[in-house]
Order: structure tokens, then C-alpha cells, then sequence
């Protein structure tokens, strides 16, 4: 049976032309770049154009970019590095619907004597700014908002949060996994202090991550044990995922606007083509400003795992953000901080597209998701038949 | 992705017994949309008192739905009394195991069942109700049913209470609470008693009974509060009197002065002394209150 994958904000294909970039690099050229000799040096340089690519498509200097293992690595290392750099200050400012590497991490710090402000959101998933700027004062460290929500696929207005925030002196970080490669950046103009990004979410392999530094942050290092990355995080580098990294961004500017046109508009035909379809469904979330691969729609009184698992049965693969599927028992986070009820929590499943995905695709999941809902809402005691 | 038998997989996709029976001896409903899963179960009997017809309608995930298919086969042909013999353990034996997290699935079941029994007994007059007093008031589960499923599926640690109905698995706020249930229920069984509560009843100097606040209010009051979308920060520590500020919603909740009173001030006296007393600090209200205006 084919797959049709719809859950690229899970992760993504590894590229053929980053799969390809980086095989050398296993059995051939393993040396370390650290090394004196030519065999290992050769490698170095090809960390440095990597390293130029990424810097690239950040629109930065190379100098600026840090590989780390993954984006809950970098997410890590900026609030922590940023609050040791910073020890008189006791306060995070962050949001509720967080990836759990910066929410987990902040509810930590808690314990520790942090105060941590977790901004709420609209129904559309919207933060308040003004909300935000109330709670700017000298005790906060460091404010971490995310860039794209990856449940909703939400574009958190980031560039004006960051001026905000960098005018008061306050460091701002943002986690930006979901929307690199998706959305142009342009870091060298902006305010942003510090980024994470992930190279599993844009087609390069699963173990390899950035975080942006912008020059003059202040920042902790946080591996010590060598001289890499400047010191700031040691350990030998992971070569081939550094390079397929490389390919990866490089493959990310050139798709760009196929990103935001062609997937764009698949995208928004799955959608509309479900909710016409589909009775009793909804899409969470601001669609106005929304990553372009992105939706989240929730039906009515049946439950997501249940959607899941019958449209596994046709090869098509999505997420839900239903409590079944967590293992935990309660619905989403981002959800429940949007209040969507819970008919309709329970029943939210995800569709995130990538470059590879078809027209085909789109229409067949169309024509799919009518009967499975109408089955499931057969069965469901909330449904007069 | 879970790990679900061939016969879960085939309970999910091809369910036997869906749907409703019109004029139903019986009708047992539990669960609800909040909690992510919810059953109602049918039947009828026939002249021998034997359940001739079981039907069941199931809100929920792939294996609420296969223990309910298998519920309504297990219990066909049975007599009531007999009925009530099969236990949440007989429909998760039947279906080749549920992953541990699921196992709640199969309690529901024989919920169901019972209220569906009870509902025929009395005459179609009563409606399945709660009983007894509601520990994990997240999913509205009661001392009793969290002491039966102990007894019934030889349960020892809070996490597997959690999967088994659901009690503690909200704000995490009864933690303390289901052990002290598991203890009583298991006795000698439970070797190692849960994380030894702390060190109330000694003597505490300053530092120890601010250390011992500050610890109470992470791992008892916080994670309650937050489930509400609140949130609470210590801010001093005067003798007796403790010193809190209410951030998030608790800040404007109208309900604050009882959490002061009932959750704070009661979790604080339980863990670290009983002569302690909570205030809320007066310049974070008005800071508050001015912002909230």
C-alpha cells in the first residue's frame, strides 16, 4: 500500500539530494574535522560551507550559527545559557501553547525559583501584546515565543515581539522549528537573539539542529569539553548530519516559493475539500496568519485516534491532538489554551503537507474522510441516528 | 503508535452489536465527551432472563470501541447475575491484552454493564449516579471506584490507578491521596510506601519551613492550580503567616478566596505545619486588579 504522508510537522522525508550529500561522509571521509592531518581538515571545510548555508537561508552570519544534536537541544540551551549569563534575573516570559522543549523546561525552572509567566492566547490562537508588554519589566531574563504553533500552524508575530522586547533589554528567543524553510528569514534585520531550528522538519535527517546566536547575546555555554562550535557546545561534530543540514537549507531557499504557492494551495484544497464534506467540522486556529502546510481541523464527536487509525487503513498518515493519542488523558495543551471545546478537542486531527506531496493525494483523502467520519459518528452515542 | 492485538484491530474495524435496541430492558450510560470516551450500552432480555440482544454506541478511541464490541459478545446469553461476573479484566484477557495506558477502556465496560443492570432493576427509573466521595475531581472519580479497581486488577503505584480509571491523570492534584487509597487497599503489598511525605511535625528552623513551602506549593498546590490555567508564587514567609501572590486566571478568578482557604492554606497546614496561615500579598492584587481593569 502507498503512504500518503501528511505529517511533515512530525517530521519529514530526508531528502534525495541530502541523503546523497551526506553518505560520504560515513565510510569515506570520517575523519575528524578537528584533526591535523588533510584527511580530517578536508571534512572541516565542508562543516564550514554547511555551516554558510544555513546562514543563508537565516539570512546571518555563519559565525552565528551553532549545530546542536536537535531543536529541543537548542531550545534548551537558550533559556538556560541565557539565564546563566543573566543570574540576578528571575523571570521567563513565555506562552501556553509552547513546544514542550521551552514550556517543560520553563515549568522546571519554576522549581528552581524562576518565575515563569505563560502568556495566554485568543481563540484563534492569537497572543496579546499588550498582554506581553505589561509584563516587561527589570527582573525578566528572557522571553521565549515560539514562531509557528506546530499543532495549529499559528504565526506568532515574532519580528515586533522582538523589538518589543530586545528595546527593554530583555533577551528573545524563539523556536522556530516549524517555520524555517517555510517562511523567508531575514535575521541580519531582525531582533531576534536566539533561534532553534531543527533539520528533521526540513528534510534533512533526524540528530542534527541549529541555534541562531546573534553577535553580542549573551549566552552560557552549555557542552563544555572542547573547542567546537566556539566552545559554546562541545563535543565532536555530527559531520553528516552538519552536512545534509547544508543540503537541506540549501533545498529549503530554492523551494521556497513552491512552498507558499503550490503547497499553500494543496493544502487549503484538503481543507476546504474536508469541510465541505465533513458536517459538524471546524478549523482551529488563525488561518489568516498561518504556516502554508499547515491545518488543524476538528470534528465534532468522534475521537482522533479513532480518525487515525481508519485512515491508516487507506496508507494516509496524520497526527491528532485528542488525549488518546498522548498517552495522557487530556486533550492538547495548544488546544485547551485556545478553549476549543472539548467535542471538539477530542476529535482534532492534523494534516501538515510537505513539497512532496500530490494533487492526487489531496483528492484522495478528500474522498476518503466523508465515510470514515460518517462511521465513526454512526458509532458515537452523541450522534441521533 | 500503540500496540493494538489483531483482535482489538479487528473489535475497532469491524465492531459487532452497533447501534440502539428501541424498546431495551436495560440501558447503562458512562463517560462523557469531557473525559475523551464515552459508552452506552443496550439489551434485552429474553423469557429466561437471559440477555438475548446487546447493542452499544461508543464515543472514543479505537479500543473504547473494540471493548465495547467485545462486551456486548461476552455478555450475550448470560443471565444478569452472571453478567456481573465478568470483570474489566475478562474483556482485556478476551481482546489478547490493552496497552497498559488503556486499560481504563475496559473499566468503562463494566461500568456500563453495572449501570445498565442497575437500570433495569430499578425499573428504568435510575440513571447510572456517582457514589461515594469524588477524590480526582479532573475526571470525577470516586474513593470507591479507585479502591475496586485496586482490588480487582491487584494495582499498586498512582500511575497505574491512572490508567486503569483515569484518577490523577488532570492536574495530579489527588496524587497523594490515591496512595494513601493504595496503601489502605493493598497493605502489606505495597513494600516500599510512595515518596515519604515531608518531614512534618518536627521542629523546622526558618530556612527548613521556607524550603518546605516553597516544596509544597511546587509539587501540591502548583500543579492544581495550573490545570485552571493559574498559577501561584510564594512571596514571603512571617512566622506563621505565608505570603502568595495568584497569577494567570487565579488572579481574577472569583473563586480565589476559597482556593486560598480550601487548596492553599489546607495543603500547607497538611505538609509543612498546622499552625500556618495564608495571605495574599496586597501589592501583586492591586497590580493585578489595575491591569485586569
Amino acid at each position: 500500500m502507498r503512504t500518503i504522508y501528511f505529517d511533515n510537522n512530525a517530521t519529514t522525508k530526508v531528502a534525495d539530494e541530502v541523503f546523497e550529500a551526506m553518505q560520504p561522509y560515513f565510510c569515506d571521509f570520517y575523519g575528524n574535522p578537528s584533526s591535523m592531518h588533510t584527511f580530517g581538515g578536508q571534512v572541516g571545510i565542508r562543516i564550514r560551507e554547511a555551516r554558510q548555508r544555513v546562514a543563508d537561508l537565516l539570512g546571518c552570519d555563519p559565525g552565528e550559527v551553532i549545530f546542536t544534536s536537535c531543536g529541543t537541544e537548542s531550545d534548551n540551551a537558550a533559556i538556560h545559557g541565557t539565564l546563566a549569563a543573566a543570574p540576578h534575573k528571575h523571570t521567563i516570559i513565555t506562552t501556553r501553547v509552547e513546544h514542550p522543549g521551552v514550556l517543560a523546561v520553563c515549568r522546571e525552572l519554576e522549581n528552581h525559583g524562576y518565575t515563569v509567566i505563560e502568556l495566554g492566547v485568543d481563540k484563534r490562537g492569537r497572543l496579546d501584546l499588550a498582554e506581553l508588554e505589561h509584563h516587561l519589566d527589570d527582573d525578566v531574563a528572557l522571553v521565549t515565543i515560539m514562531s509557528a504553533n506546530n499543532e495549529t500552524g499559528v504565526v506568532f508575530p515574532v519580528e515586533e515581539i522582538a523589538e518589543r522586547v530586545t528595546d527593554r533589554g530583555i533577551v528573545f528567543h524563539t523556536d522556530a522549528v516549524q517555520i524555517v524553510g517555510k517562511v523567508p528569514l531575514n535575521l541580519s534585520q531582525s531582533r531576534i537573539n536566539l533561534l532553534s531550528l531543527s533539520g528533521h522538519k526540513l528534510h534533512a535527517p533526524k540528530g542534527v539542529g541549529v541555534l541562531y546566536v546573534k553577535k553580542g547575546t549573551r549566552l552560557s555555554p552549555w557542552l563544555l569539553g572542547g573547542h567546537q562550535e566556539g566552545g559554546r557546545r562541545a563535543g565532536t561534530e555530527n559531520v553528516p548530519g552538519i552536512v545534509a543540514l547544508g543540503k537541506a537549507c540549501e533545498l529549503a531557499a530554492e523551494g521556497m516559493d513552491d512552498e507558499n504557492t503550490r503547497v499553500r494551495a494543496l493544502r487549503d484544497k484538503l481543507e476546504r475539500g474536508i469541510l465541505e464534506s465533513c458536517p459538524d467540522s471546524r478549523v482551529n486556529g488563525d488561518t489568516e496568519h498561518r504556516l502554508p502546510n499547515t491545518t488543524n481541523i476538528s470534528f465534532e464527536y468522534i475521537e482522533g485516534e479513532a480518525i487515525l487509525l481508519l485512515l491508516d487503513r487507506y496508507g494516509i498518515c496524520a497526527s491528532s491532538g485528542s488525549a488518546c493519542t498522548s498517552g495522557s488523558l487530556e486533550p492538547s495543551h495548544v488546544l485547551r489554551a485556545m478553549g476549543v471545546p472539548f467535542t471538539a478537542a477530542h476529535g482534532s486531527v492534523r494534516f501538515s503537507l510537505s513539497r512532496y506531496n500530490t494533487e492526487e493525494e489531496v483528492d484522495f483523502t478528500i474522498e476518503k474522510m466523508p465515510e470514515i467520519i460518517t462511521r465513526l459518528r454512526e458509532l458515537s452515542p452523541f450522534v441521533a441516528t | 503508535m500503540w500496540e493494538y492485538t489483531d483482535k482489538v484491530r479487528d473489535h475497532f474495524f469491524n465492531p459487532r452489536n452497533v447501534g440502539e435496541i428501541e424498546d431495551a430492558d436495560g440501558v447503562g450510560e458512562v463517560g462523557s465527551l469531557a473525559c475523551g470516551d464515552a459508552l452506552k450500552l443496550m439489551f434485552k432480555l429474553d423469557e429466561n432472563g437471559r440477555i438475548a440482544e446487546a447493542k452499544f454506541k461508543t464515543f472514543g478511541c479505537a479500543s473504547a470501541i473494540a471493548t465495547s464490541s467485545v462486551l456486548t459478545e461476552l455478555i450475550k446469553g448470560k443471565t444478569l447475575d452472571e453478567a456481573l461476573n465478568v470483570t474489566n479484566k475478562d474483556i482485556a484477557d478476551y481482546l489478547g491484552g490493552l496497552p497498559e495506558q488503556k486499560m481504563h477502556c475496559s473499566v468503562m465496560g463494566r461500568e456500563a454493564l453495572e449501570a445498565a443492570v442497575e437500570n433495569y432493576r430499578t425499573g428504568g427509573q435510575k440513571k447510572h449516579e456517582l457514589e461515594g466521595r469524588i477524590v480526582c475531581t479532573c475526571f470525577g472519580v470516586t474513593e470507591e471506584e479507585i479502591e475496586r479497581v485496586i482490588r480487582e486488577n491487584d494495582l499498586t503505584t498512582v500511575e497505574q490507578v491512572t490508567n486503569y480509571c483515569k484518577a490523577g491523570g488532570g492536574c495530579g492534584g489527588c496524587h497523594g491521596e490515591i496512595e494513601k487509597i493504595i496503601v489502605r487497599v493493598q497493605g502489606d503489598k505495597v513494600k516500599e510506601p510512595p515518596a515519604p511525605a515531608p518531614a512534618k511535625g518536627k521542629k523546622l528552623t526558618n530556612i527548613q519551613k521556607i524550603q518546605l513551602v516553597q516544596q509544597t506549593i511546587n509539587e501540591q498546590i502548583r500543579p492544581a492550580l495550573r490545570a485552571h490555567g493559574g498559577n501561584i508564587e510564594l512571596i514571603d514567609v512571617e512566622g506563621d503567616k505565608v505570603i502568595v501572590a495568584f497569577r494567570g486566571m487565579c488572579a481574577q478568578c472569583k473563586l480565589a478566596e476559597f482556593t486560598m482557604k480550601d487548596v492553599v492554606e489546607a495543603k500547607l497546614r497538611e505538609f509543612v505545619s498546622d499552625s500556618l496561615y495564608v495571605e495574599e500579598d496586597s501589592d501583586s492584587v492591586q497590580e493585578e486588579h489595575q491591569h485586569r481593569e
